[in-house]
């Protein structure tokens, strides 16, 4: 580990000793600055936290769900190690209401700690996304052995393309909302420095969006692989956007296969994709090149962040657990006009995207399907709920071609209570 | 909570200043312009008594590369003490911005509206409306870009209290952004006077829409002539304005109902942010000395047009605008006049070079409407 990073998880040792010495802020605050911490006394006495306490009366989402008075009073003076704060990671909630039909999660991470030092905001948040999962109780399932995954070669007569996606953060650093921008730069430097060692049908090459060619840029646009700058004000009221572009980039294989996007909503987002319906190729090389990257990554001195209550920890808490997303985009022209379509996903515990993604419709009747749970299953188990899901689908699909009836399957039970 | 930040910085000063100087390659900003690594490395350790720092200040610069044509600032003020504590980056973006102002020089102040000459008889077949709007930071608070919900709704607070008890042509009326009717919300909208949230990223990555609408709001009097917006851009924005060309009329009451209010916040021991270097001190450095800008809608389709145009309002220490206020176009030759400087001239002063730059400009266009050249009377630089 470099030099400046051992000096760096000492200083954050410090801050954790004397936070768990019960020391709080006043202490954190004399030691680092004493003028600030004077100010802050003062503050504190002028403005107790039912001052502070956000209007959210409008809101819709989890954080405005589970955020009371008392909590906020609770957490509000808190600090990560990092220094980041409980209304830093709510901005976002209390800046995007949402909406009556869709209910976004409304809070983010700052780092690791954020869901420790404020878990009495996020545990709830995390039981209202996910299903009831318990952080308190229960623990999370990691499975990343590709070869356990059965059936899944899907009929291309349907399957156009298959892909399997999700996020990993370097343990250390803090993630998107709150890096600073050597922070950033140095994620940057962790991640490209490992992929340079990828060999083989791994091999590939980062283009910093910053630094790209014009020519560059227009081939990743061919290839749908860049990504522009967050417009989304969940992203940008979460501080996601400070500095662009700076530190962000985009690697891929050469085969264009396996693609990694740097500092974007993420420290890294890791995709494997491909035309056609071979899910289970696509699994194998997204565990198999996850797996070499870790090892790059330990060589140096580095980890993913990951614990057995959260599984890998990423930005929002709605991608706990395993991260993934693991989806196809599918002709399905008689059963998408068929109103038991969507009772039919739910039960399957599958989402409709359109095309383009999260919040696009689709176009034609190509849908893009996809699990959607992340936390609490491992990611073998998701991706094979996803393929089963998807024959079901597709064998629906050729039932009503040919004039049978489908049935409604029975809904898949989540955890066992 | 604002000392918090404080120890974020703290934090950050593990890192080289080479590892956490911002990437200005791009840009074409004030900030960018003014900020090296040697400034950087002076004042990234620094913070002012509420935790805001560098990075806060710059973020919005950062964020914000600019356009080539036009010099955006690129940096704010989190409270009062910002332009003390980064005075070596503020102080030349200052100058750069407002005409060469040293960090010597110091700003004159004056509200009496009687000093000014003329200004009632500009043609209202060309003056269409006059209108003049400063704003004011309330003594005590840190600024739109750093203060906390606390600090927000004890602003809007003060502020109603203050409006309340106005009497005579100011009595009014608050309107909660959080709290107001449909029916008051066209009106408001009809009447011109409703503010959105911001969606320009300029104030967005500068962090002023946080919280929206929480404590923001609108006043005006009965008569609709004078407004006064809280908690947008920046604590009070005041405006005063009317249909037509009575300019002085416009500045007595925008000086009048100014001082009341000064008043009523001073009893309460929170007066204006002011000093007298800076003048009033506003979040946005483009706006420190008067914050006035006092201006009209004229219709000027011929003088417009004329080759010698930019170099009129130049010369006249004008600038123009679309008839929907910054960076929007003019409608049908209509365009919005007003003062070009802020700070090193008083407000009497300002205002007086809009009123004589009208009334010549409008002279001009008469001209040119019979066929006659203006040659003759294009201005010296004032």
């Amino acid at each position: 580990m470099s030099g400046s990073f051992r000096r760096l998880i000492s200083g954050r040792s410090t801050a954790v000793l004397l936070a768990s010495l019960g020391a709080g802020t006043m202490a954190t605050g004399v030691l680092l600055n004493e003028n600030g911490s004077l100010a802050a006394e003062a503050k504190k006495k002028l403005y107790p936290p039912s001052s502070d306490f956000p209007d959210l009366r409008k809101h819709n989402n989890c954080m405005a769900t589970a955020l009371t008075p008392a909590i906020y009073a609770k957490l509000r003076d808190k600090l990560t190690p990092n220094n980041w704060t409980l209304d830093q990671c709510i901005q976002t909630g209390v800046d995007n209401p949402g909406h009556p039909f869709i209910k976004t999660v409304g809070c983010v991470a700052g780092d690791e700690e954020s869901y420790e030092v404020f878990a009495e905001l996020f545990d709830p948040v995390i039981k209202d996304r996910h299903n009831g999962y318990d952080p308190r109780k229960m623990t999370h399932p990691t499975d990343l052995d590709a070869s356990k995954l059965k059936h899944g070669m899907f009929d291309e007569n349907y399957v156009l393309s298959s892909r399997v996606r999700t996020g990993r953060s370097i343990r250390g650093l803090s993630l998107p909302p709150a890096c600073s921008r050597a922070e950033r730069r140095e994620v940057e430097r962790v991640v490209v420095t490992a992929l340079a060692g990828l060999k083989g049908d791994l091999a590939g090459r980062y283009y910093s969006l910053g630094d790209m060619t014009e020519k560059e840029q227009q081939q990743l646009i061919d290839d749908h692989f860049l990504f522009d700058k967050p417009v989304s004000p969940l992203l940008t009221c979460a501080f996601m956007a400070r500095d662009w572009p700076d530190a962000r980039g985009i690697w891929h294989n050469n085969e264009k296969t396996f693609l990694i996007w740097v500092n974007e909503e993420d420290h890294t987002r890791v995709i494997s994709m491909e035309k056609g319906g071979n899910m289970k190729r696509v699994f194998e090389r997204f565990c198999n090149g996850l797996k070499q990257v870790e090892h790059l990554i330990q060589e140096r001195g580095w980890e993913f962040m990951w614990n057995e209550r959260l599984g890998y920890i990423l930005t929002c808490p709605s991608n706990l657990g395993t991260g993934l997303r693991a989806g196809v985009h599918v002709r399905l022209p008689n059963l998408s006009k068929d109103p038991r379509f969507s009772k039919i996903l739910d039960n399957l515990r599958l989402q409709k995207r359109g095309t383009g993604g999260v919040d696009t419709a689709a176009t034609g009747d190509t849908f893009d399907i996809s699990n959607l749970d992340r936390l609490g299953k491992s990611e073998v188990e998701l991706v094979q709920l996803l393929v089963d899901g998807v024959n079901y689908l597709i064998e629906c699909e050729k039932k009503l071609e040919k004039g049978q009836d489908i049935q409604v399957p029975a809904p898949l039970v989540m955890f066992k209570k | 909570m604002a000392a918090m930040k404080n120890c974020h910085n703290d934090y950050k000063m593990k890192f080289s200043v080479d590892e956490e100087f911002p990437d200005l390659s791009q840009h074409n900003n004030h900030m960018a312009k003014v900020l090296n690594k040697d400034i950087y490395s002076k004042l990234r350790g620094k913070s002012t008594p509420s935790g805001f720092t560098v990075d806060d200040v710059i973020q919005t610069g950062v964020d914000n590369p600019g356009h080539p044509f036009i010099m955006t600032v690129g940096c704010v003020a989190g409270d009062e003490e910002s332009y003390e504590v980064f005075k070596e980056l503020l102080d030349p973006i200052i100058s750069d911005r407002h005409g060469g102002y040293k960090p010597t020089d110091k700003h004159k102040t004056d509200l009496n509206y009687e000093n000014l000459k003329g200004g009632d008889d500009l043609d209202p077949n060309y003056v269409l409306s006059s209108r003049v709007r400063t704003g004011r930071s309330i003594k005590g608070f840190t600024l739109p870009p750093h203060n906390s919900r606390g600090e927000r709704r004890g602003i809007e607070k003060l502020s109603i209290e203050a409006l309340s008890s106005l009497d005579g042509e100011f009595k009014g009326k608050y309107y909660p952004l959080n709290g107001m009717t449909d029916a008051e919300q066209e009106q408001l909208i009809a009447d011109h006077f409703l503010f959105d949230k911001p969606v320009s990223p300029l104030l967005t990555c500068a962090g002023m829409a946080r919280d929206w609408p929480d404590a923001r709001g609108i006043w005006h009097n009965d008569n609709k002539t004078f407004l006064v917006w809280v908690n947008e851009e920046d604590h009070l924005r005041v405006i005063s304005m009317q249909k037509g060309g009575n300019m002085k009329e416009v500045f007595r009451r925008f000086c009048v109902g100014l001082q009341k209010i000064e008043e009523i916040f001073k009893k309460h021991n929170h007066g204006f942010m002011w000093n007298e270097h800076l003048g009033y001190i506003l979040t946005c450095p483009s706006n420190l000395g008067t914050g006035l800008r006092g201006g009209v809608h004229v219709k000027l389709p011929k003088l417009s047009t004329h080759p010698k145009f930019e170099e009129i309002l130049t010369r006249l220490r004008l600038q123009k605008r679309g008839t929907g206020g910054v960076d929007t176009a003019s409608v049908g030759g209509v365009f919005d006049i007003s003062n070009a400087d802020r700070l090193g001239s008083s407000e009497v002063e300002q205002v007086q070079l809009v009123v004589d730059g009208v009334k010549l400009m409008v002279e001009m266009e008469k001209k040119l409407e019979k066929g006659e050249s203006i040659d003759g009377m294009i201005p010296a630089q004032k």
